[in-house]
């Protein structure tokens, strides 16, 4: 099974790599159209600025063959603002548009707690989830974010609560996503990854 | 439901080695710092912080190097710094697997710096570090590795940095560190009152009592320390244990 990681000129792909390695899965970078469909499933992670990351998805022309892979059903994990890419826009680039795969938008977190949402964190679950399958109901995932999606409709799975209550696990279909880094969440976060890893073959 | 307070083990490097002294003086050899990052992170640290603290450019590709090995051991989050510069210095460090970045000096002398390195790679990858000491009735800030005074209090610049775009902050107390007599919780709990993004308390670690201190009464959301876990005088099982045990929240692992 060929698991790619979508290149984009930032993010934290090492990292990403790295936690699949540990957990005995190889990966490869995809940084061009082709390579979007020659793989059984997709990774997005993201570190940095909503802007930013959808202004070099487009120079990349990576934007529709990213929408059409999950059309097509391969399985796709967001990791941070890998999940806010999948939305149709985000308070934090106003005039950049997103991959739009859920309709709803990316809010700054109100100022109610400290900012930016930094270190280790609970979930709330709220449906079953394939991510966390075989994950402690009180782990704790590391979160670096001062954004988020509040609402994500039936796809939110779990939400954690920081300044407000947020998305912290995305699951319709094959669209998986995670507001925290599971590459950086020890133990539980490699699970994440290998339920992730497990779907996907199941898919494919 | 809530944010832990982190538990932070700090490795100062001579840009290949961890290295370790007394408020900033007299170094001595204290290990491999990849050896000491495994450990760490199968121990429960909820991150790692390494430092360059000799910060010369001769060894900048030493300390880059020393950055990939650690993150190699890591499955938690890793902050490195010393001697960042510019936003090319601050890339680097994150291109060889440094999830965040310190800065210091040279953000004092030219606080754009904080702005340029937040717009580049966002606020939370952004940590000031601040060197503060007691100086009549309120804290100055030190630079240099502590040698240099700036004559700015280190309220006001904490709140200065968090305008220009520091997404955390790191203060370290002068006065405590390398003491083993306990965080300088009156400092912490100024800084932290003075700003609305987290703060790392450095400086003084010691038993668990003294982190307790700084959780209440420094309002630190953060504390670091080195020399007690390298020598293994304080595990960090039992820290967190006895921590989680007086209410304060922790990600319990192990």
């Amino acid at each position: 099974m060929k698991i790619a990681l979508v290149e984009y000129g930032a993010g934290n792909l090492p990292s990403v790599e790295r936690a699949l390695s540990h957990i005995g899965v190889e990966s490869l970078r995809a940084s061009t159209s082709q390579a979007l469909v020659d793989c059984d499933a997709l990774i997005l992670p993201g570190v940095g600025h909503f802007g930013a990351l959808m202004r070099s998805l487009g120079e990349r022309a990576l934007v529709a063959p990213l929408r059409e892979a999950v059309s097509r059903g391969t399985p796709l994990l967001g990791i941070c603002l890998g999940l806010q890419a999948m939305f149709a826009k985000s308070d934090e680039a106003p005039g950049d548009a997103g991959l739009a795969l859920f309709p709803q938008k990316v809010s700054a977190l109100p100022p109610a707690d400290r900012l930016p949402h930094m270190g280790w964190n609970q979930l709330r679950r709220s449906r079953p989830s394939r991510l966390l399958e075989g994950v402690p109901e009180d782990a704790y995932f590391y979160f670096a974010h001062s954004y988020a999606a509040l609402d994500a409709g039936e796809a939110g799975v779990a939400f954690c609560d920081h300044c407000t209550s947020f998305v912290a696990v995305l699951e319709r279909k094959n669209v998986f996503a995670t507001q925290f880094h599971p590459e950086k969440s020890g133990p539980v976060g490699a699970q994440i990854l290998s339920n992730f890893v497990r779907q996907s073959g199941a898919k494919g | 439901m809530s944010l832990a307070h982190r538990i932070i083990p700090c490795l100062d490097t001579d840009g290949e080695r961890v290295v370790k002294g007394v408020n900033f003086v007299n170094l001595r050899d204290a290990g491999d710092p990849a050896a000491l990052a495994a450990r760490y992170n199968i121990e429960g640290a909820d991150e790692l912080v390494v430092l360059d603290i000799a910060a010369s450019r001769d060894h900048r590709p030493t300390f880059l190097e020393t950055i990939r090995r650690v993150a190699a051991e890591l499955a938690i989050p890793l902050t490195a710094g010393g001697g960042v510069a510019n936003v090319d210095d601050g890339r680097a460090i994150l291109r060889a697997g440094a999830d965040k970045l310190t800065v210091n000096t040279a953000a004092i002398r030219n606080p754009a710096l904080l702005t340029a390195l937040a717009a580049e790679f966002g606020s939370q990858a952004v940590v000031l570090a601040i060197d503060a000491k007691r100086v009549g009735n309120r804290w100055e800030a030190f630079v240099r590795g502590g040698s240099v005074p700036t004559g700015m209090d280190a309220v006001v610049w904490a709140r200065h940095g968090v305008e220009c775009g520091a997404g955390e902050i790191l203060i370290t107390s002068m006065d405590k560190d390398g003491t083993r007599s306990g965080f300088d919780c009156p400092l912490t709990a100024a800084i932290s009152r003075a700003v609305s993004i987290p703060v790392i308390a450095s400086g003084g670690a010691d038993t668990p009592e003294t982190f307790l201190e700084v959780f209440r009464e420094g309002s630190a959301d953060a504390a670091l320390a080195a020399s007690i876990f390298h020598d293994s005088i304080q595990g960090l099982g039992a820290l967190k244990r006895y921590l989680g045990e007086n209410g304060i929240a922790v990600r319990q692992t192990g």
